[in-house]
């Protein structure tokens, strides 16, 4: 089964919301601080003001620019106000890219021109970019109303002393999750058009329907006068590209008063500043064991970086905490988790979002414990999973587990990878001293999919009196191929062709409600509202069938050539098209019967669902020079029952390359002024096809009880299973050398350095 | 990002480029193939107020045999230069180098000639220029000139060629029988080197240029005198960081590009002699 959307994706048939021609369309660019921490003194705008083009400079009040009013932007309602983000930033600057004026233009290079002839004065004040640092007691506080940097803090049994207590042996370890950008192929932006006294704003978004609602909360508009919509073309998001940002709002007020349309066309060095980052976590870790491996208590400690203005990247050590016990049984567990303020871009969600952080610390340390305790790291694994029958279970996270087969996944994963003959290998080269020796990297994990509520949503289906049918759903591909998998479950349910259905998604005028599509959550919420509705509009069917066929309606099967027949009679049948005719008709319909063909619901899957599996990463490392070729990596992931196979294994190769480029590539850095010094993409390394290889992608399908397709999340495994399996394996390359962790991301240098200095 | 605003010139002639230059004095850049020029005016770290297009004299777009040396045209693309027979014939290091360059569309887009005189150390081609003693032919108001490799790259983003000047043409010498390696260390198939080493080997003499192991592209003399007094290639690896200032960054400090600058051109004295 092809996806219906890769014609128009391969061909540039697509619309992106900068392809959009909208006419009288003006400009608008942000200019940006270029200074971490700072209080802003004066601002001139006499020379930009001038140039050509310009419509408008806009800046906080008390400055000479024209003031927008708008309310500081939270991203987070749970976050409390004082720690909002004025917009434009006034009296302070927090990061470099805080928007400190913005300039509306005929043309964008126009309104870039005049940015860059704007002048600031600034009053540098102390930087704070380590998280670590931001807490000490000598840290400057950077918003002094909220007394100290911790802005949100979260944990398990803090006060119930130590988990590992008693323990015959504790491994330790303190890792760092690095902070990472999303890259999404097209960066961000918004085209913002009013229309009298509505507005209506085109967005490159994984959400616009429930943008919405926090864009007319930001401008105080009423959401009924607001409309949100995603072109058909939207270039990836992976987590960040949802939610309102500031911009949106900057730019959607300019335009009412201006009463112009307003664009904002985000350039990539902009994006990789204003684009909420990811991952960013100190991780620490001590876990016991008693004498023959079995674990007895796990104690976790995390700092979270939120960034200049806290968003959903300050809450993620919530999910941090719902996956940190993972698939071990632990007896005893402590988790203690803050997240902190610095003044670097805000963290968001990105894909894994919280999740991986659990699994890279869990997994990590049962490769050093099972180095130190001289044990297979895959059996001291397979010793502490948590067993097939103990399934559902509630974790110390207070996840509820809905199936899992970890064992199975484990075992599959190493007889794929031939396990063994990897250790023979790596004996070889150890015992031949090669200066390129071999290293094998396991890891097992569970995660959460349609998380923190998000396991509700929106869908729709209707036949329509030409037999054809339209379903809508609350979600909003970006790339997924949710009309393929959509259309699918519509088409088996009612028998029509997959080119008969039409996915309608992402518009405020024709989906009432919606999420959106992150978390992993799209086919096991929509796909099974779209199920259930189809079922539904079925069923109804077949009451409207047997009426005018006079049959019973346990005897109405679907039709060969499409439509609804009389069981073992073909020449009884009727249409798609005569049926949802007939069903609008008031003589045709039996009585009782509602007019339409037609459904709608919001399916509930009562709670988040827990796909698995387990990861064997096989490296190559270069010890004279540090540099790492992967060799193979197995994948074994599951996520319940699968819909379309090739759009599963099109996810776990995404996840698993986004993975790897979090262990050996990439890196958003900062130098001891909160200066980016990885703000573009020859410093920010994403890897290309050149650097990687291809995934060897297997599949366990344990149905998840919660919904009816069976199915559980895919986008994100990838990413989550693979990271720690290529951390192990680079690692065990070298740690007969002495070497006992390295930081990711593992570059030839830092590999170098550890192999240096394990030996000196 | 948008470059500042510019004014645009096509030159249809060397001597049209030649009097566009004398016209613009230093106002104007030239524009070859673009691949280093126009980030840097997209960041806005240059804003010429005038572009002299020189991307359209094909008629400097070549490569002949000049009797002992190979004359490649400044305007030849790195893809022409790649898969040139005589090229590969002649000067294989050359072919070789060439192969590394970034990828596929900066291949094509990008020139020898734009690669020389941009004189970024990081950059993989003046390394072979060193390595097999290149001649660069520079025409001026006053006619051509030639300056040999080891002074035509002066310092960072420098080099011998004047603001009035355009370089014509690259004389490589012909080294059909030399051994020769080019060693790439990098993090990403389109990236620069972290480190790099040209190295060609020619009756028993050894050339080494070294990518990014100084302020500017560098000749490793001390191996090359290694090598002539009979050294084996470890023994005149050892060398390769002597006399160098290589700069630290993200990807490497100076130990390690110092240690790198080692293993490299040993692997590539290996090579060049097996
Ligand atoms: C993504 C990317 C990756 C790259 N990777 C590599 C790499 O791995 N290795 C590598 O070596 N290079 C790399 N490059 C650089 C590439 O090789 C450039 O094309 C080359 O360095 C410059 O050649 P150009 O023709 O594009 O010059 P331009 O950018 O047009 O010009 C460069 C400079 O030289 C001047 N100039 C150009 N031609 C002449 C002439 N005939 N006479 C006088 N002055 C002249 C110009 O005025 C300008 O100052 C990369 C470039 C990009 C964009």
């Amino acid at each position: 089964m092809l996806r219906r959307e890769d014609p128009t994706l391969l061909t540039g048939a697509d619309e992106y919301y900068d392809d959009l021609k909208i006419p009288g369309l003006a400009h608008v660019h942000f200019v940006r601080s270029t200074i971490a921490h700072a209080t802003i003194e004066s601002v001139d705008i006499s020379e930009a003001e001038g140039m050509p083009g310009v419509l408008a400079i806009y800046t906080a009040e008390g400055y000479p620019g024209a003031d927008l009013d708008l309310a500081p932007h939270l991203p987070m309602p749970l976050l409390p106000p004082h720690l909002a983000m004025p917009i434009p930033a006034k009296d302070r600057v927090r990061f470099v890219g805080d928007i400190v004026a913005v300039v509306v233009a005929e043309t964008q290079a126009q309104a870039i021109d005049a940015g860059e002839s704007i002048w600031f004065d600034y009053e540098p004040l102390p930087v704070v970019v380590d998280p670590v640092a931001a807490i000490a007691p000598d840290a400057p506080v950077l918003f002094e109303e909220n007394g100290s940097n911790i802005c949100f803090a979260v944990g398990i049994a803090q006060e119930d002393g130590d988990p590992c207590e008693g323990a015959a042996h504790i491994t330790e370890l303190t890792m760092t999750s690095q902070r990472l950008a999303a890259v999404p192929i097209e960066p961000n932006g918004a085209i913002a058009i009013p229309e009298g006294a509505d507005l209506m704003y085109w967005l490159p978004s994984q959400s616009p329907i429930s943008t919405r609602d926090a864009l007319a909360g930001g401008l105080g508009l009423d959401p009924a006068n607001v409309r949100v919509a995603a072109p058909t073309g939207v270039g990836g998001g992976f987590g960040p590209k949802s939610g309102a940002y500031a911009e949106m709002l900057l730019a959607g007020k300019a335009a009412q008063t201006l009463g112009r349309p307003v664009k904002w066309t985000e350039v990539r060095s902009e994006n990789m500043v204003s684009l909420q980052h990811g991952r960013g976590m100190v991780l620490k870790g001590r876990m016991g064991f008693d004498a023959d491996g079995t674990i007895v208590g796990f104690d976790a400690e995390v700092i979270a970086e939120a960034g200049a203005y806290p968003a959903i990247g300050a809450i993620l050590i919530m999910f941090t905490q719902t996956m940190i016990q993972g698939v071990y049984t632990i007896p005893k567990l402590r988790y203690d988790a803050k997240a902190v303020v610095t003044n670097t871009t805000p963290t968001g969600a990105y894909r894994g979002a919280g999740r991986p952080e659990a699994t890279q610390l869990l997994e990590r340390l049962l490769d050093l414990a099972a180095d130190e305790m001289n044990v297979d790291p895959a059996d001291l694994r397979r010793k502490n999973l948590i067993p097939a029958d103990a399934f559902p279970i509630t974790t110390h996270g207070g996840a509820n587990y809905d199936s899992g087969e970890y064992v199975a996944a484990l075992d599959k994963a190493l007889e794929a990878a031939d396990y063994p003959a990897m250790l023979a290998e790596q004996k070889a080269r150890r015992d031949s001293a090669d200066p390129k020796q071999i290293g094998i990297g396991v890891s097992t994990y569970v995660e959460v999919t349609a998380p923190a509520g998000l396991h509700v949503e929106f869908g729709a289906v209707e036949v329509d009196t030409d037999g054809k049918v339209t379903a809508r759903v609350g979600t909003s591909a970006h790339g997924q191929g949710h009309v393929t998998s959509f259309s699918m479950i519509v088409a088996d349910m009612l028998g029509v062709p997959m080119e008969d259905v039409t996915i309608v998604q992402s518009d405020t005028d024709v989906i009432p409600r919606g999420s959106g599509t992150m978390g992993s959550r799209s086919l096991q919420t929509a796909g099974s509202a779209v199920h259930v509705a189809s079922e539904t509009v079925l069923d109804k069917a077949k009451q409207l069938a047997a009426h005018l066929l006079e049959a019973s309606v346990a005897d109405i099967v679907k039709a060969d050539g499409g439509g609804l027949q009389v069981a073992g009679v073909p020449a009884n049948a009727l249409s798609w098209a005569e049926l949802a005719t007939a069903a609008s008709d008031d003589a045709k319909r039996p009585d009782g019967m509602d007019p339409g063909l037609a459904h709608e619901l919001d399916f509930d899957g009562s709670d988040a669902t827990f796909p698995f599996g387990a990861h064997v990463s096989y490296v190559e490392v270069d010890t004279e020079t540090g540099q790492v070729s992967l060799l193979r990596h197995v994948a074994v992931d599951d996520c319940g029952r699968i819909l379309n196979p090739m759009i599963v294994t099109g996810q776990q190769h995404g996840g698993i390359a986004q993975g790897v480029a979090q262990a050996l590539f990439e890196h958003v850095t900062y130098d001891e002024d909160g200066n980016p010094t990885a703000g573009n993409l020859m410093d920010y390394a994403i890897p290309s096809a050149a650097e990687l290889i291809s995934w060897e992608t297997i599949n366990t399908e344990t149905p998840s009880p919660r919904n009816p397709l069976g199915a559980k999340g895919i986008g994100e495994s990838g990413t989550i299973g693979s990271t720690p399996a290529l951390h192990n394996a680079v690692i065990d390359a070298v740690s007969h050398l002495g070497v006992r962790h390295i930081e990711m991301p593992m570059t030839p240098m830092k590999i170098w350095n550890a192999i240096q200095e394990a030996s000196s | 990002m948008i470059p500042a605003a510019f004014e645009y010139k096509r030159a249809a002639s060397a001597e049209e480029a030649l009097a566009l230059l004398a016209e613009h004095g230093d106002e104007a850049k030239l524009l070859a193939g673009g691949h280093s020029l126009i980030p840097l005016m997209k960041y806005r770290l240059a804003a010429p107020s005038v572009l002299i297009d020189i991307g359209r004299l094909t008629d400097l777009s070549y490569v002949n045999d000049g009797g002992d040396h190979l004359a490649v045209g400044a305007l030849t693309r790195h893809r022409d230069v790649e898969i040139n027979d005589l090229v590969g014939a002649q000067a294989p290091l050359l072919a070789a180098a060439t192969r590394h360059v970034g990828d596929p569309q900066v291949r094509h887009r990008g020139t020898l000639g734009g690669s020389l005189v941009h004189g970024d150390p990081a950059s993989d081609l003046p390394s072979v220029m060193l390595a097999m003693g290149a001649t660069m032919v520079v025409t001026g108001p006053n006619g051509p000139r030639e300056i040999g490799a080891d002074d035509f790259f002066t310092g960072f983003l420098e080099t011998a060629v004047n603001e009035d000047e355009l370089l014509t043409e690259i004389r490589v010498p012909k080294m059909p029988d030399a051994g020769y390696s080019f060693q790439k260390f990098n993090r990403r198939a389109q990236d620069w080197a972290i480190v790099g080493c040209a190295v060609v080997v020619n009756d028993g003499q050894a050339g080494v240029g070294l990518v990014n192991m100084d302020s500017r592209p560098v000749r490793a003399a001390a191996v090359e005198a290694a090598v002539a007094s009979g050294a084996s290639p470890s023994e005149a690896a050892d060398a390769a960081a002597v006399d160098v200032d290589p700069p630290a960054d993200l990807n490497a400090t100076v130990e390690f590009r110092q240690h790198l600058a080692r293993v490299l051109t040993r692997r590539g004295l290996e090579e060049a002699t097996a």
